[in-house]
């Protein structure tokens, strides 16, 4: 078979992709309102976008239109510049990764096989087939003694990871996801969504997820593409960003009214500003220390030494010891319970806070002291108040 | 009178085996014309079968008028089929018999290859496409593979109901084994009847678990599933 086109791998750019619709339309035959009205969308390379909405919003007829299962009315849907409508289908379609719900895995043919499916098209030899299958069943976490099952032997997480395997198989640049994890249970769900991100976070691909759950969009997606029904953009932002400032009330009632709440979810504590709080190094006098108490109006003191935290200190024992010409190395000192990651979310340092007596949860950064948390700041920094 | 009778029960057993062996050829011929007639059959019924399908499944509404019409060719009583087709075909030609035969086998193929067919789930089809499979390539490597166990049922069970079938053929002149039959009915003489009608059960039990066996061989990971459930 004879093609003016190279390869598909080159048409679309081996390793990077940007993918842009501009004014993409569908209207399907015999119904009245269009399934995808005028829909605009950048997507940047080595992204993971969700298109996120309810039944009927025209996100699936949009995923499966960037790989021409389905052709759009009018409009254009470009990948790196080049038009799909460009590269004959069936090329496109070998140069990008195409993961459903029911994962569609061909149930005759071993799992090493399905995986191979697309690398056998394009001519690779059986070595380069073989070494490839057993690279990215390593990459998936799958076992290899299942490469010689068949995919009804599997279990449906199982499945699913092989379908992530057969998709990526040929390395495309792109990934488009239907729904991926919608027919596993949730505990098997929120592993694959965590395994996607480390995967992702190794291949870089640009993903396309479709999506009906608001909690997913959130988990997995750098961007969030909100439809509404008939294929209309409401609004397309970082999953903070669509909590924290919601385009319209379609918006608002989609995420749900608990948005701040799951806002705790997205936040990392390194996201909030620097806040040192009543610490003292332990060489400190103390008057200082009566100051920074006053100051920050709270009744425990944290001593560091050499930028490492050494404990909490309680105020109303600083008479006693100063009293006895003690120094504050001398004050009976208490270690941190609450102590968090700048890599934690806020909502696991909230949990550590609530549960702690000095209202504070100490962040240890990698060893040293970087600063505490408070239910204050949390509340400010959500809020982007910075002052 | 009840000694004459006696002995002629014992010189027209059930089986007289001097006979089986003086008439070996003429047994053997009978056998190798069943089994060719069976598989002439077959062979027209599932080229004919083939298109049909391929027909209802391409365009759904031809799927009434086509299982109708086969379905209608199954009810004929094959003798009457037989009767009615010797005069335009001549009494010994074979298309008088294979013609029929095949015909009664298309509502079991087509039915079966359809189903087979539809069976695939939608799903499949959908990642292939997704992968970019050509639609031949869909139809050959996945599709096909995935119908074979259902084809593969339709045709055990229109070859064996052919073995049966083609013993009625010898009212035309043909119907290999069916011949032996209806000569040792006509001559009241035991031993070519029990012959023809051992040996066509026996056929019919053989292709059966022959094409049993292929099946299997072709759809592996079935008998997994199997082994596994």
């Amino acid at each position: 078979m004879q093609h003016s086109f190279p390869d598909p791998e080159s048409q679309i750019n081996a390793s990077r992709a940007a993918i842009r619709l501009s004014g993409v339309t569908k209207e399907f035959r015999g119904s009245a309102e269009a399934a995808v009205a005028d829909l605009s969308l950048d997507i940047e390379e080595g992204s993971i976008v969700a298109l996120l909405g309810p039944s009927g919003c025209g996100k699936t007829t949009t995923l499966r239109m960037i790989n021409r299962l389905i052709e759009p009315t009018s409009g254009t849907i470009e990948i790196n510049g080049t038009n799909v409508a460009d590269i004959p289908a069936q090329e496109l379609r070998r140069g990008i990764g195409y993961v459903i719900q029911q994962v569609g895995l061909f149930p005759h043919r071993s799992i090493a096989s399905n995986i191979g499916t697309v690398p056998k098209m394009l001519g690779w030899n059986k070595k380069r087939i073989a070494e490839r299958v057993e690279e990215l069943t390593s990459l998936v976490g799958l076992d290899h003694d299942l490469l010689s099952r068949y995919p009804d032997e599997l279990s449906g997480g199982q499945q699913q990871r092989v379908g992530v395997a057969r998709a990526l198989a040929a390395d495309p640049p792109v990934l488009l996801m239907d729904e991926p994890f919608g027919a596993v249970d949730p505990i098997v769900r929120a592993r694959l969504q965590d395994q996607l991100l480390e995967l992702q976070s190794e291949v870089r691909k640009t993903i396309v997820l479709v999506t009906h759950d608001v909690d997913e969009a959130l988990r997995v997606a750098d961007q969030i593409a909100l439809l509404n029904v008939g294929g209309v953009l409401e609004q397309l932002a970082a999953p903070d960003d669509l909590m924290r400032t919601p385009a319209n009330d379609f918006v608002r009632t989609f995420v749900g009214e608990d948005r701040w709440l799951r806002r705790l979810h997205l936040n990392l504590v390194s996201s909030l500003p620097h806040h040192t709080g009543p610490i003292l190094p332990i060489a400190a006098t103390f008057g200082e220390a009566r100051e920074v108490l006053a100051a920050e109006g709270v009744s425990w003191l944290g001593i560091t030494e050499d930028d490492v935290f050494l404990g909490w200190v309680q105020a109303s024992a600083l008479d006693a010891v100063e009293a006895a010409g003690g120094s504050l190395a001398d004050l009976e000192r208490q270690l941190p319970a609450a102590q968090v990651e700048p890599t934690s979310t806020l909502r696991s340092a909230m949990e550590l806070i609530m549960v702690s007596n000095t209202s504070a949860a100490v962040i240890n950064e990698g060893g040293k002291f970087g600063g505490v948390v408070t239910l204050e700041g949390i509340r400010r920094g959500l809020a982007g108040d910075t002052s | 009178m009840s000694g004459a009778a006696l002995l002629g029960e014992a010189r027209n057993p059930i089986i007289r085996w001097e006979w089986v062996y003086e008439e070996w050829d003429q047994i053997r011929e009978a056998l190798l014309e069943h089994l060719e007639l069976t598989m002439l059959a077959m062979a027209l019924g599932l080229v004919v079968s083939t298109i049909l399908a391929a027909i209802a499944l391409r365009f759904r509404w031809t799927m009434t008028p086509i299982t109708a019409t086969t379905s209608l060719i199954y009810t004929l009583p094959s003798v009457a089929m037989f009767a009615l087709l010797a005069p335009v075909f001549g009494n010994l030609s074979r298309v008088t018999a294979v013609l029929p035969l095949a015909a009664y086998t298309l509502l079991i193929l087509v039915t079966n290859i359809v189903a087979g067919f539809q069976s695939v789930p939608q799903s499949v089809r959908d990642a292939a496409d997704g992968m970019g499979l050509s639609p031949a390539r869909r139809v050959w490597s996945v599709e096909l593979p995935l119908a074979m166990p259902f084809i593969m049922t339709g045709i055990r069970i229109a070859t064996v109901s052919t073995v049966g079938l083609v013993t009625v053929a010898a009212i035309i002149g043909q119907g290999g084994l069916g011949r032996l039959i209806f000569n040792g009915l006509r001559r009241a003489f035991w031993t070519p009847m029990t012959v023809g009608a051992l040996l066509s059960i026996i056929l019919a039990l053989m292709l059966d678990a022959l094409i049993l066996w292929i099946g299997l061989l072709l759809s592996p990971w079935q008998r997994r599933k199997k082994a596994a459930a």
